[in-house]
């Protein structure tokens, strides 16, 4: 990796991702890992890693994000996962719109407007249902592999209907149903058809606009898209790299401050 | 009168307790002159004020301690057409404000647990847990409640108010006086008017009985007078946030409401707000906001996060962002205008017909946008309060309103006005944070 000159960072609640950016913003070099519990050892060791990958030493300025952004000390600024996931999706997808993020404990719906600001949001408060952890709980619960869920769902020919929203009660629904016989992928089925009706609630409480784009750790599950795009009637577009668009938009946030690294404590 | 709680009243009240109150106070107003901010303080130094209104709050609740056996004391709803009550000399306890101050002073959750272990959902609003609590324990912060011989309640703020009152009814064993105030989804009708007035007009003999003495037209009409005076006073006060920079913030309202509350209409209280009114005006002409660099001016919807409120006012001051009006403050004197001493009972049912919880959720938003305009707002803090649903009632369609339509970025902020255990410093921090980058792009 060479040129890259800003290093965005999103400790997230359960993945914690690092990027690289060249001076035109590309994609220089990324890293994600499951979330450490001491976010502040693992963000300096990731951010050093892409430091020494791109032979730039201390000198590779840094911004943070996600929950566990105020613990990231070598970040030169921290900004919240609203404005970062905005900024770093419209870069690469080139256009505003409506974003449904979905990722381990957040769901958020951002407005996108002109050049990648978050004009609007709304983000999942006291409850983890619609998120990827309602799906990961469910997954070891009928000890499905994560990334065969999605494909597993869309190709069931019948559905179970998963009446609680709650992680945690879900959890009794499903083991009531396996008792009862019913098939796994139906199950499947199911439960994405809760999580995306929580979002789609969300969607349309900020009111839908379009393109809807789709990020976050979930954006990999085909289920997720396909079923969203069946709720809204719109066609969901996707990022390259779903799962890196926050620590991409805060390297990009750096990189459009100006700042450079000599600068990066102003 | 009970000659031995007299004296002790004289003594522990009159004598001791307002002297070493005055005392307090003179030495809280030279700890606030003395104050010097460090430079990177987001806020400038608190009113001085305050210190008065912590004084005549201290004052009230030191006078409940030794109320019973003194002067007949009532427990009241915050919307309780209380005129009637305090013609009649009656002591009054608001357990709104006395769960408001448990809930600063951080004891509202022990006071909920107590409740809850009574059986008492958590999901009831936690001013009622805490209340409940605090009557099932003899628990408070505040030494001891006076015992009451009335209980008036009004309907217009919500209806939980009415399960709370007949269980403090049944807990104390005294009559209970309700006033049902329907809900205006409109204009308020003259036969609602009409139905709300013949219930005042029916606690006035239930009112003598318990206080053993007649009221005079004369007396109501003054209280009405006095009422009227002070719900002004606080509006002007409440309005001069228009400034910028703004010499108040919300936060100031929230602490100095207590008065406005639960002593309207006292002579001291319109005296205090006369004060606070004059400090509030030198700020203004000195040009010294109530935050130091006021870049963002935003409001606040529903009831405060009253145990949150210094962290707030710092965050929030810390990133140039002054909620510089609520909703809820606002509220103590917008009827102001409602009042008439000419009229006083018929002026009482109009005024008891229209808080802002019992008027519909649309009217609350054009008075939230009205607010936009006049205060010149960036944006809007909606706190969805988890005990107060009639308040977070709407509260979506709100947002979305102020959002889409006026293009005045607004969150909803879920917490709760109490109980701490549902409140998340990271969540609130990541919203609140999210919200101010959205006000700064737009």
């Amino acid at each position: 990796m060479g040129h890259a000159k800003w290093i965005g960072i999103d400790a997230g609640s359960t993945t914690c991702k690092a990027v690289a950016v060249g001076e035109d913003g590309a994609l220089a070099a990324w890293r994600i890992e499951p979330a450490h519990p001491v976010i502040e050892d693992q963000a300096a060791r990731l951010v050093e890693e892409l430091r020494s990958e791109a032979g730039a030493g201390a000198e590779l300025p840094v911004v943070a994000t996600g929950y566990g952004r105020k613990l990231v000390r070598c970040a030169s600024r921290n900004i919240t996962e609203i404005t970062c996931h905005a900024r770093g999706v419209f870069r690469a997808l080139g256009q505003p719109g409506m974003l449904v993020d979905i990722g381990g404990q957040d769901t958020k719906v951002i407005v996108i407007g002109a050049g990648g600001r978050a004009l609007d949001f709304m983000m999942n408060d006291k409850c983890a249902a619609g998120t990827g952890r309602f799906l990961e709980h469910s997954a070891a619960r009928l000890s499905v592999a994560i990334e065969d869920l999605g494909p597993r769902a869309l190709a069931s020919t019948g559905e179970e209907s998963i009446s609680s929203t709650c992680t945690v009660f879900a959890e009794s629904e499903i083991i009531s149903l396996v008792a009862h016989g019913a098939k796994v992928d139906a199950i499947l089925l199911g439960l994405h058809r809760s999580l995306i009706s929580r979002v789609v609630a969300m969607v349309h409480s900020v009111g839908l606009r379009t393109p809807l784009m789709l990020s976050g750790g979930v954006a990999k599950n085909p289920a997720a898209r396909a079923m969203l795009e069946q709720a809204t009637g719109q066609t969901v577009h996707l990022p390259e790299y779903p799962q890196l668009m926050g620590a991409y938009g805060a390297a990009l946030v750096g990189l459009e401050s100006g700042a450079g690294a000599a600068d990066k404590q102003a | 009168m009970n000659p031995k709680d007299y004296l002790a009243y004289t003594l522990g009240y009159q004598l001791l307790g307002k002297s070493y109150l005055s005392w307090q106070r003179h030495s809280d107003e030279r700890a606030i002159k003395a104050l010097r901010p460090a430079a990177d303080d987001p806020l400038n130094p608190p009113l001085v004020g305050t210190a008065r209104m912590k004084e005549l709050m201290s004052r009230h609740y030191l006078e409940g301690r030794y109320a019973n056996g003194v002067r007949k004391v009532a427990w009241v709803t915050s919307g309780a057409p209380i005129e009637v009550l305090r013609a009649l000399d009656f002591f009054l306890i608001y357990p709104e404000n006395h769960a408001a101050l448990c809930g600063a002073r951080r004891h509202a959750e022990g006071l909920c647990v107590e409740a809850e272990n009574a059986g008492y959902s958590r999901d009831i609003c936690s001013y009622a847990r805490t209340d409940i609590g605090s009557a099932l324990s003899g628990r408070t912060p505040m030494g001891k409640l006076p015992r009451p011989d009335l209980l008036l309640c009004c309907t217009n703020i919500c209806q939980t108010v009415l399960y709370w009152y007949r269980v403090l009814a049944a807990h104390f064993n005294v009559p209970l006086y309700v006033v049902d105030a329907p809900f205006l989804y409109d204009k308020a009708s003259d036969h609602q008017l009409d139905y709300v007035l013949e219930q005042i007009e029916g606690l006035i003999p239930v009112a003598e009985k318990v206080a053993g003495k007649r009221v005079s037209r004369e007396r109501l009409q003054e209280i009405m007078e006095q009422g009227k005076s002070c719900a002004e006073l606080w509006l002007t006060i409440m309005d001069r946030a228009q400034h910028r920079p703004s010499p108040i913030t919300a936060f100031d309202g929230f602490i100095n409401m207590g008065p406005i509350v639960d002593l309207r209409g006292e002579p001291e209280t319109f005296a205090f707000y006369t004060e606070l009114l004059g400090e509030i005006d030198r700020r203004i002409d000195n040009g010294v906001g109530a935050i130091r660099n006021e870049r963002k001016r935003v409001l606040w919807d529903n009831l405060p996060v009253w145990y949150k409120i210094g962290k707030l006012s710092r965050h929030l001051g810390a990133k140039g962002v002054n909620v510089v009006v609520s909703t809820y403050t606002y509220a103590w004197g917008e009827l102001a205008p409602m009042m008439d001493a000419a009229d006083p009972m018929r002026s009482s049912a109009r005024v008891y017909l229209h808080p802002i919880l019992n008027r519909s959720t649309g009217d609350k938003l054009r008075s939230m946008r009205e607010m936009v305009a006049k205060f010149q707002l960036d944006g809007a803090i909606l706190h969805s309060d988890r005990s107060c649903k009639p308040y977070s009632l709407g509260q979506i369609d709100q947002r979305d309103n102020l959002a889409n339509d006026l293009e005045v970025p607004a969150v909803l902020l879920e917490a709760d006005h109490s109980d701490p255990r549902v409140y998340s410093d990271e969540q609130a921090d990541a919203r609140l944070d999210a919200f101010i980058e959205t006000m700064e792009a737009a």
